[in-house]
């Protein structure tokens, strides 16, 4: 039972209807490979890598940049990048926070404190607000998507730090005289044996391949991503579609920020620094394009259950804090060049020409002998 | 003295699904200007970038004053003494002159440092002898087409090149500065260099050229030298004789008035004080086939891109089946039966990343949404039933969509519009890029859509192409409409007159 848990939760969530085939994920999923060949190898070095109670533990930390990640992906797929989630997991646990612990109404000597649920949905709206202005940004000002959301990593972890004045809120237990316990349960706690954080992950991998795989929107997004010009032409409103990814891409940095909040009880402003970086790369290990348009929900958890694999289990044997970053560097930096090994192979496969493919014609499609690319891309 | 230089056997070049040379011999002459004529499309520029080693041919070969040859990429060729000066532009724009002018081949001192006043006083040189005196340390960027393309010019001539390929050399430059790059060639040719010649003009083609080849859908279909031809021969074995785009729809069928062109004003988006599009007025009817001709610059996309409503317009009124359409969106217009297929099929028509059955259902998904979820069952059926429609040779719809031909990529781009059941279709260039047999189906295809009852507005830029199918000629020059021409009774010609086009009359 605990074998199958982790490695089977990123393959379950494959389209709703395809069924699961065992050589096409080995063969296309170098991730899934990447992914046996680490817990084989940690779990030779370490007698307590695979074991249920630690394969729940590195779920439940890589539910977070997943959940992350999965947000990435909907901004990746149309061809942008949101720098600002870090900083947003950050906001939104100081805002849960600051209303856990009560606010003072001015002018009066009464102290609200709303109900936990309360406290989480206003974390997950101020994440969809900074999602909003991102997309804003990016969808009606024209500001490329790495400048906008790097302008507002840095407000946004400004406003975090502001709020809290550098200090941590402690104890977000709550009180049973105030009605306001049971914020624990969003991450701290688990739910039939499971933490909540993989429960919220799954749930929000259902939807995202659902939206994806079967609505309209899925394919406004994956048509924007490759070509928004041909996106916009045939009908799709290309800018409220960017504007929403952002606003997802908040949303569910804003759940994550919650998540960690209540796995700790408290809520740092500093919480979730450098994070996007992680999403981004689980995001590309699970062989998206950061060009846009390709890219899969499936691909992305994979990514992230082999970052979150591959460095608590460094971590397990012992492995320093500096050897680890340089693991995970090469990981990511290998799992790229294989994608491209492979999107060329596709490519040269789909043109019918084994024989001279084609170099340098990445990005034009063939066909086109009245545009020829230019020379400086004869090679590639 | 017709020794030959440079020879290519019977080569071939494929792009994923089509086949761009089908077998060439092809002969560069010592001295000589050999110029290469074809219609878009028909292998032209493919065979000179074969030539100088920005493409490898799929097969056959080289030989270079005897000996076999192949070119791994430019420089290879350069080094042997081949160049070439591009149809596009391939200069850096943040550079120099003289930067340009050496890109790649700096002139270098002691130690590795760039001879920079060595580089200047070459650069300037060329620019003299060009009769361009511009500054070699002038930004390119900050110089006009037209000079631009006379630095692209220089640079080819810094080779000391004994072929020179020039594909298009003479597009953005004014009758002086042609002349002036003419007796360039004449010194050079004088001097034993050999030239490649390919123009669109024709009539300045045969003016420099000694020898003529025409190229036609990849093959060499005729040779002769110049003297003993003339633009009649050129042009009747460029266009193919006898060959049927189709005819037009009969005018018995005609219904009401489904598109109405009301004084449109658009500007142009490079300089928003210009007007592109100034005081444009048609009607098409339903059933009816309506062709603008204009040359570049006329104003053709940025009508159509108004209509489909990409611009906006600043003047005038758009009306389909009797409802203004200024107000709507893209999306809106698409549903009220107004489609568009643009010029640039990888720029605006295609989504390379998706497959060609989700390409053909991108325009339409709305008709088989099911609350939230597309149903993929219609969606399936709708997929193969465009596929037939249009006629799109494809392994089936999950197949790449690069890896369909020009003209069965341009099949499906029409076909997305299609299945959004339009009433008004517009087409941008619909045969750009696209061979000859492909292009009579696409017109084939218009000519039957338009006798089911759609309003077909398309522009071209080839004269052949208006005299096919279309009831009525449109001639848009520099934003107006300076003639109109009932199809039925009018002549390429007229036509050419009427667009200010007078190079090129035949």
């Amino acid at each position: 039972m605990s074998q199958t848990t982790s490695a089977d939760a990123p393959a379950r969530t494959r389209r709703p209807s395809g069924g699961l085939d065992i050589p096409k994920l080995l063969l296309e999923g170098r991730a899934f490979i990447a992914l046996i060949v680490i817990i084989v190898i940690f779990s030779f070095l370490s007698p307590n890598y695979f074991t249920v109670n630690n394969l729940l533990t590195m779920s439940a930390h890589v539910a977070v940049y997943a959940i992350l990640a999965i947000g990435m992906l909907l901004v990746i797929l149309n061809g942008g990048i949101d720098l600002s989630v870090g900083s947003t997991v950050g906001l939104s646990g100081v805002i849960a926070g600051f209303l856990m612990q009560g606010v003072k109404l001015p002018g009066m000597e009464v102290t609200l404190y709303p109900a936990v649920w309360v406290c989480a949905v206003c974390a997950l709206a101020v994440g969809a607000f900074v999602g909003w202005v991102n997309g804003m940004l990016v969808a009606k000002a024209g500001v490329a998507p790495f400048v906008a959301t790097l302008g507002t990593l840095y407000v946004v972890r400004g406003a975090a730090l502001l709020i809290t004045g550098g200090l941590t809120y402690p104890n977000l237990r709550g009180d049973p005289a105030l009605g306001n316990t049971g914020f624990d349960l969003l991450g701290f706690n688990r739910i039939l044996g499971i933490p909540t954080g993989v429960m919220v992950m799954i749930v929000i991998a259902l939807l995202g391949s659902f939206l994806l795989n079967r609505t309209a929107f899925g394919r406004w997004l994956y048509a924007s991503g490759g070509n928004q010009r041909a996106a916009e032409l045939s009908g799709i409103p290309v800018k409220k579609v960017q504007i929403r990814i952002y606003v997802a891409s908040g949303t569910c940095a804003a759940i994550a920020g919650v998540i960690i909040a209540s796995e700790l009880t408290s809520a740092n402003p500093t919480a979730g620094n450098s994070f996007e970086l992680t999403a981004i790369a689980a995001v590309v290990i699970g062989g998206a394009a950061l060009s846009g348009g390709r890219g899969n929900i499936r691909g992305t958890l994979l990514g992230a259950f082999v970052i979150g694999f591959l460095s608590d289990g460094l971590v397990i044997i012992g492995v320093s804090e500096y050897w680890q970053m340089v693991f995970k560097g090469a990981v990511i930096v290998i799992a790229v060049m294989l994608n491209r090994i492979e999107v060329r192979s596709k490519r040269i496969k789909n043109a019918g020409a084994p024989s001279a493919p084609p170099p340098g014609q990445a990005g034009a499609g063939p066909g086109s002998s009245g545009t020829p690319p230019a020379v400086n891309t004869a090679k590639p | 003295m017709n020794e030959v230089v440079l020879r290519a056997q019977n080569v071939t070049k494929r792009y994923g699904g089509t086949q761009a040379l089908k077998g060439v011999d092809f002969e560069v002459l010592k001295g000589r200007v050999t110029s290469l004529f074809g219609e878009n499309g028909a292998g032209k520029s493919t065979l000179m970038k074969i030539l100088s080693g920005i493409e490898q041919p799929t097969s056959g070969s080289l030989e270079l004053r005897g000996e076999p040859v192949e070119f791994a990429d430019t420089v290879e060729a350069r080094d042997r003494g081949i160049s070439i000066i591009h149809q596009e532009l391939s200069l850096s724009p943040n550079l120099s002159v003289r930067d340009n002018i050496f890109m790649g081949r700096e002139i270098t001192g002691k130690a590795g440092m760039v001879d920079y006043a060595a580089e200047r006083r070459i650069a300037k040189e060329l620019m003299e002898r060009l009769e361009e005196p511009i500054d070699p340390d002038t930004k390119v960027s900050d110089l006009r087409l037209g000079q631009q393309q006379i630095v692209e010019i220089a640079r080819a001539l810094s080779v000391d090149a004994r072929i020179l390929i020039m594909d298009e050399p003479t597009s953005a430059l004014s009758a002086s500065e042609v002349e002036v790059l003419f007796k360039v060639i004449r010194d050079l040719t004088a001097a034993g260099v050999s030239i490649v010649y390919i123009s669109h003009h024709l009539e300045e083609a045969i003016e420099i050229s000694d020898h003529a080849v025409v190229l036609r859908d990849g093959l060499i279909v005729a040779q002769a030298e110049i003297a003993d031809v003339d633009l009649d021969w050129i042009v009747g074995n460029m266009v193919g004789r006898g060959f049927d785009l189709g005819s037009p729809p009969s005018p018995e069928h005609f219904g009401e008035v489904a598109l109405r062109i009301d004084q449109a004003m658009v500007a142009d988006p490079a300089n928003p004080e210009r007007l592109s599009v100034n005081g444009v007025s048609i009607d098409v009817r339903a059933g009816e086939v309506v062709c603008i001709y204009g040359l570049m610059g006329a104003g053709r996309t940025e009508l159509l891109e108004a209509l489909a409503g990409r611009v906006p317009l600043v003047g005038g009124s758009f009306t389909v089946l009797g409802q203004d359409i200024s107000g709507l969106n893209i999306s809106e217009r698409i549903a009220l039966g107004l489609g568009l297929v643009p010029e640039d099929r990888q720029r605006d028509g295609l989504v390379q990343t998706m497959s060609v059955g989700r390409n053909l259902s991108l325009a339409s998904l709305g008709t088989f949404l099911k609350g939230l979820v597309l149903s993929r069952q219609e969606e399936k059926d709708l997929i193969q039933k465009m596929i037939k429609d249009v006629r799109v040779k494809t392994a089936g719809p999950n197949a790449a969509i690069g890896s369909l031909s020009g003209g069965n990529q341009q099949k499906v781009v029409i076909g997305k519009m299609l299945a959004t059941n339009p009433k008004v279709i517009l087409l941008d260039e619909p045969s750009r890029g696209i061979d000859i047999g492909a292009k009579s189906e696409v017109f084939g295809l218009l000519s039957e859509l338009a006798e089911q009852g759609l309003a077909v507005l398309y522009s071209t830029s080839e004269v052949g192409e208006c005299l096919s199918i279309a009831n009525r000629v449109i001639v848009l020059s520099k934003g107006r409409i300076s003639a109109e021409f009932d199809a039925a009774t009018t002549t390429k010609e007229q036509i050419m007159a009427a667009s200010g086009e007078s190079a090129v009359a035949a």
